[in-house]
């Protein structure tokens, strides 16, 4: 399963894990199944969030491929400036 | 989308040709947002408030509407019901509600047959207000006992116990700061603060809206983005989207503060309300320094722990920034970016974003980054006096590099800090000797950059030629650009291709030229767009000859075959495939429609020398250096010119810019005589090294370069003014009242 880095400030919306793995094939399947697993993660996640996946941050892609190798950390919702 | 092969060699990209749009510049041929119009125009004015928070408890527009040329008066009833978030956020700043939430907020609005009359009726209508207490001072927003600016404001992430003008907080880090700081041979904690600054862009708001009451309408204004405009007023009015067209006007500046509305919802407003005459609508200076967004104010407090070898052990940061009467000040960026130039294994970030009596903020190149550099580059350099240590030595020591982990969490790709660092010390700027006075600042920088949704069309014209439209409007020079990535994809002139900026109807939905992505974004979508051109053009040719498509070369703006088994044709021109395309199967045309991810961070290195005058504390800035990675320059001019212009916003945000508030919440400073940006004569030529790292990301190499430039100034101009002194200033900005009374504190300490 891929694992998401959580940043610390999420962490206690976790349960206190900071990384946590999830199934999914996609950023979209991988946030929903992070929130049946943790529910107060919603909130969060419904802000929005941006995600890094090998080193390249996705701000808003919720189709993108994941897989089991990669390297994934949740984000802040950052913006284009 | 990825690098078309290593560093690839180019023919038209890295020239400098001129640009498509200069000679309309340079004889006002060229039109901006005040200069469209319209027959029947009425012209619109928008009453103010001259409190900085207060009720407003009743509108009587009736002396107004018995003005004689008075056609419409708008309030915030003449809006849509209903919105929430970010559209409610939007259309509150706008035109007030139930509350003026800062001086300047728009409570009311006009429009007559002439400008002279619209603000002759403004005067007329008249606001009952119940002033309320009121706080434009971060630390003063969050304190207890506050003015609350609205309760509930809060979001999820607000832990309990804060004021309620605190309505995001954010805490990110890794590793054990006790542990780090424990290692260090030096820790240092400092407070630092910025004021807030203007854009300055030169051109002021303006627009020229269009509304029937069947609810279809058209806009012309002065935009970073169309599309942002157009679905942001939709939703303000109560719109469909697609009955609004949105067409841009060249622009005069706008640095991300036109990315996003103030008059244009407005001005639609009058429209419909006028019975859909059309309504133009020009923003005065002090109405933009007074009601459109600077970016936010910082308060922030930094502690360092270093070897005394220059090795950085751990980092914190607590970030306070104020932006304005809404949720939205750059915390997310600033945490994010605070240390992100450095290899650090004890790292950790807070950040409250806080709600005051001031203007809703709006994105300022590389927004919430210039902040973070400063309380970094400052702390950096006093800890590498401190040790004896060279400013940029120590920044080697700590760079990151390709493979590190970032202090926000995933591995670097390929970047350029080490790169920058290198160069800007071999410059001949790093060995200039100095006088008395006179001291040398360094800091580094970096911004993300950015991708976002990109639409692009490339047509074919029937003589070969080659008609380009993006959706990014043109601030810096991007149709030369847009223009030469064009020619390269094709092999043709870069005088053989015209770049449009498209309007709302023209193309897909795209973001603003925003986040340094329009070189990057908008310039990959035309080089997609140019590769369907050519695979159509290519299998034209084959059809002609009789081959396969695949037996078909595209070289130089020539159709060729790929070898001598495809057969002997002579290579067919662009122009000759074109010329024949109606006969041939119709028009050729290409597309790009997608969000490219593939962008790549710039780090910037920035070198300056100043003299600091101890009888007055005035600094001039004697020399000043900006290194930074392009990736791949494709117009070397305008990214010089990128670099030279971000400097030139960091040293007046250094030097002199800044909001003022007086005791009354009113703005002190609303005019550009008061309101001090840096000109000509206050500036040296600012010299320029392109670094060329390739963001392999992108088919040319291409990285933005617009925003990163701002981003060292502010610590570079500290740590000079530091230098020539003696007398470490963490307060901006460094206004020769403020350098001459830290000196003369020092002097007598």
């Amino acid at each position: 399963m891929p694992e998401i880095h959580l940043w610390s400030g999420l962490r206690h919306l976790a349960g206190g894990e900071e990384i946590v793995a999830v199934e999914g094939n996609t950023i979209g399947q991988m946030l929903d199944a992070l929130v049946a697993k943790h529910p107060r993660l919603e909130p969060a996640i419904k802000a929005g969030v941006s995600v890094a996946v090998d080193g390249q941050i996705k701000p808003n892609n919720r189709a993108s491929k994941v897989s089991e190798e990669s390297e994934i950390f949740l984000l802040q919702k950052l913006r284009g400036g | 989308m990825a690098l078309d092969s290593g560093k690839p060699k180019f023919k038209y990209i890295g020239t400098r040709p001129n640009r498509p749009d200069g000679l309309d510049k340079v004889t006002g041929r060229a039109r901006y947002g005040a200069d469209i119009s319209a027959p029947g125009m009425l012209h619109g004015a928008i009453l103010r408030s001259p409190h900085a928070h207060a009720k407003i408890l009743k509108i009587d527009a009736s002396k107004a509407l018995a003005l004689k040329g008075v056609k419409a008066v708008v309030t915030r009833a003449d809006f849509a019901d209903g919105l929430s978030g970010e559209d409610w956020n939007i259309q509150e700043n706008c035109m007030a509600g139930e509350k003026a939430l800062y001086d300047g907020h728009a409570v009311a609005a006009v429009a007559a047959t002439s400008a002279l009359i619209a603000r002759d009726a403004i005067k007329l209508i008249d606001v009952d207000y119940e002033p309320l207490p009121h706080v434009t001072d971060v630390d003063a927003a969050m304190a207890e006992g506050a003015p609350v600016i609205r309760d509930g404001a809060a979001d999820y992430s607000v832990p309990e116990g804060l004021h309620p003008n605190v309505v995001r907080y954010f805490e990110s880090g890794r590793g054990d700061l006790d542990e780090g700081f424990a290692k260090a041979d030096l820790v240092l904690k400092r407070h630092y603060t910025t004021e807030a600054a203007h854009q300055g862009y030169i051109e002021p708001h303006a627009c020229l809206a269009q509304l029937g009451a069947d609810g279809k309408g058209e806009l012309w204004c002065c935009t970073q983005g169309h599309w942002y405009v157009r679905q942001m007023c939709a939703a303000a009015l109560g719109l469909e989207v697609s009955q609004l067209k949105v067409t841009p006007s060249e622009i005069g500046g706008g640095f991300g503060g036109k990315t996003t509305v103030f008059i244009d919802p407005v001005a639609l407003a009058l429209s419909r309300k006028a019975g859909g005459k059309p309504v133009k609508l020009v923003m005065s200076r002090s109405e933009v320094l007074r009601a459109t967004g600077p970016t936010a104010s910082a308060s922030m407090d930094i502690k360092m722990g270093m070897t005394k070898d220059g090795k950085i052990t751990a980092a914190s940061g607590t970030y306070r920034m104020q932006g304005g009467a809404f949720p939205g000040a750059p915390v997310d960026e600033t945490t994010v970016l605070a240390f992100a130039n450095y290899n650090i294994e004890h790292v950790h970030h807070v950040g409250y974003d806080v709600m005051s009596n001031r203007p809703k903020q709006a994105a300022y190149r590389a927004p919430g980054a210039p902040m973070a550099a400063f309380g970094t580059e400052s702390i950096i350099d006093e800890m590498a006096t401190q040790l004896g240590l060279d400013p940029l030595e120590i920044r080697l020591k700590n760079a990151v590099k390709e493979g590190v982990r970032a202090t926000y969490g995933p591995k670097f790709p390929a970047v350029g800090l080490i790169e920058t660092l290198e160069a800007a010390q071999s410059h001949d700027n790093y060995a200039v000797p100095l006088g008395p006075n006179q001291g040398r600042g360094v800091a580094s920088g970096f911004w993300l950059n950015w991708g976002g949704d990109t639409s692009a069309s490339v047509a074919i014209s029937e003589d070969g030629t080659v008609a380009v439209t993006v959706g990014t409007p043109d601030i810096g020079g991007s149709r030369a650009s847009m223009a030469l990535m064009a020619a390269e994809a094709f092999g043709i002139p870069y005088e053989n291709v015209r770049v449009h900026i498209g309007d709302t109807a023209s193309l897909g939905i795209n973001e603003p030229t925003h986040g340094s992505r329009a070189t990057y974004a908008s310039g990959l979508a035309v080089i997609q767009s140019a590769k369907e051109c050519i695979q159509k053009l290519s299998k034209r040719a084959a059809e002609a000859w009789g081959i396969d498509p695949d037996a078909v070369i595209w070289e130089d703006g020539f159709a060729r075959p790929s070898g001598p088994n495809a057969g002997e044709f002579e290579p067919m021109s662009i122009a000759e495939i074109a010329g024949n395309m109606s006969s041939s199967g119709g028009p050729i045309s290409g597309h790009f429609e997608a969000s490219p991810e593939t962008y790549g961070g710039s780090f910037g290195t920035h070198v300056v020398d100043v003299e600091v005058d101890p009888e007055t504390g005035r600094t001039t800035v004697l020399r000043y250096l900006v290194v930074q990675d392009a990736g791949k320059a494709i117009h070397p001019s305008y990214v010089e010119g990128q670099f030279q212009g971000g400097a030139a916003q960091g040293i007046g945000w250094a030097l002199n810019e800044e909001y003022i508030y007086g005791e009354d919440g009113r703005l002190q400073n609303p005019i550009f005589l008061d309101y001090r940006v840096p000109v000509a004569s206050d500036l040296p030529m600012i010299d320029t090294v392109i670094v060329e790292v390739p963001n392999p990301g992108h088919p040319y190499g291409v990285r933005g370069v617009g925003e990163t430039g701002i981003t060292p100034p502010l610590p570079a101009i500290a740590n000079a003014i530091a230098a020539a002194t003696g007398v470490r200033f963490t307060k901006l900005p460094l206004t020769p009242p403020r350098v001459l009374a830290g000196i003369k504190a020092a002097k007598n300490a």
